[in-house]
């Protein structure tokens, strides 16, 4: 089960701490994270690919995207 | 279209929107914007507020078509890319007041971050403790948000009319311009405040300084250009992207100054800046702290408000009206040094700034 990350609604830097903060606690295996604008998109999946995740799926959503990130 | 909208969120696209500010910040500086302020956000909202007559500061008033400009390319490159979303609801008046204190500090330096990296690109070494300053106060800021600083989430709006209030404010600005133009060699036209000397009086011809900017606020919008998330990135993740376009910015604008003449270092006589520099340094460390408490530079809040961003254009108004409190109440600084009451407003608006940051936190 991935964990989620609900970042919707949130002002920058926001949606890219509560990703790292869980990337941190987790140190590998699955979260999907909501966001609700392309910035946060952007910025969340550059932070996740730094930390040397992958970035598994962007699917849009009705209210924004769900970014998928993975580590083995 | 999609590629164009990649482009701009990678390292090249940053780097080219910061190039392209850079230089034709000190072009609209050569073709008539007070010296060193091509373009400077929190200026440039003081003028407006002067335009409005919600200060009467006679050097200071101008209807400035950039910031109409900024928020209406913004708005138009939302359209275009189906970015335009209206929300807003995220401690509105919070924000309200962080504009307000991020005025009054922009103005105790006399500039915002923009404004500061043309001071330096400008030669003008008062500047350095302005900077200082700045990141300072965006350090104090990511202390905030790493113990859990939030102001809360925005709602997405049910209307899509009501992100549309502050980009049509604009346009009315623009049309009130277009109608009120400045009577020659006079203060006030029908209803709008100009000035007729000083920094207010100075100005790129209208059409030019509303297309740069238009086009500022198209780039910026899709690279989400940010002079403070700049320094809070990397201060805050280690994490570069949105530096390189800062640095890109601040290097074509030293080069097109020097290139243009415009380039004249030194402390003292440095224009529209006084050499107070422990005023320099704070006044700026209130202004970015304000910025960080509220999530984005004075010009990246415009990109937001043409976005549909009402907690952004809350915040822009704030900024507004702290312009005229700071020029009402003897706050904004001169040449000569910092106003009557400067200093102590600057202290105030650091206590309620920390106050803020304490107490707006995550659950």
């Amino acid at each position: 089960m991935a964990e989620i990350v609900d970042a919707r609604g949130l002002s920058c830097p926001e949606p890219v701490l509560l990703t790292l903060e869980t990337i941190k606690k987790l140190g590998k295996g699955e979260i999907e994270i909501l966001v609700d604008t392309d910035t946060s998109k952007e910025n969340v999946s550059r932070a996740a690919q730094s930390m040397g995740w992958q970035i598994l799926k962007i699917v849009e959503e009705e209210k924004g995207y769900k970014i998928t990130i993975k580590k083995d | 279209m999609e590629g164009l909208k990649n482009f701009f969120a990678t390292k090249g696209g940053i780097i080219f929107v910061g190039l392209v500010i850079g230089v034709l910040a000190p072009v609209l500086q050569k073709l008539g914007n007070p010296p060193n302020m091509g373009i400077c956000v929190a200026c440039m909202e003081r003028d407006i507020a002067g335009a409005l007559g919600l200060h009467r500061a006679s050097v200071v008033q101008y209807m400035r078509p950039e910031i109409i400009g900024f928020v209406l390319g913004a708005f138009l490159s939302a359209l275009a890319f189906k970015e335009y979303r209206p929300r807003g609801g995220s401690a509105p008046f919070i924000r309200f007041i962080l504009g307000i204190f991020a005025m009054i500090g922009a103005l105790v330096f006399l500039g915002c971050p923009w404004r500061t990296l043309l001071r330096l690109a400008g030669g003008d070494g008062n500047a350095i403790f302005g900077l200082l300053g700045l990141i300072f106060g965006i350090w104090v800021g990511t202390r905030f948000l790493k113990a859990g600083y939030t102001l809360g989430r925005t709602q997405t709006s049910a209307s899509k009319a009501t992100g549309l209030a502050f980009p049509l404010l604009m346009l009315g600005f623009l049309i009130l311009l277009l109608i009120d133009p400045q009577p020659e060699g006079e203060p006030k036209g029908m209803l709008l405040f100009y000035s007729i000397k000083g920094p207010g009086s100075q100005h790129a011809p209208l059409f030019i300084s509303l297309g740069v900017a238009m086009l500022i606020g198209i780039l910026a919008q899709r690279s989400r250009f940010c002079t403070m998330g700049a320094f809070r990135d990397l201060l805050l993740f280690k994490q570069g992207h949105l530096f390189l376009g800062v640095a890109a910015f601040f290097l074509s604008a030293w080069i097109t100054n020097i290139i243009l003449g415009q380039f004249n270092p030194g402390f003292e006589k440095q224009p529209i800046a006084h050499t107070m520099q422990i005023w320099n340094f704070l006044g700026m460390t209130l202004a970015g702290l304000a910025f960080v408490l509220a999530g984005g530079c004075p010009g990246r809040q415009l990109f937001m408000s043409g976005e549909g961003d009402a907690d952004a254009a809350i915040f822009a108004s704030g900024m507004i009206v702290g312009a005229a409190i700071a020029h009402n109440f003897g706050l904004a600084s001169s040449p000569a040094g910092i106003g009557p009451n400067g200093a102590i407003a600057t202290i105030v608006g650091l206590i309620i700034c920390v106050i803020i940051g304490l107490t707006m936190r995550r659950r």
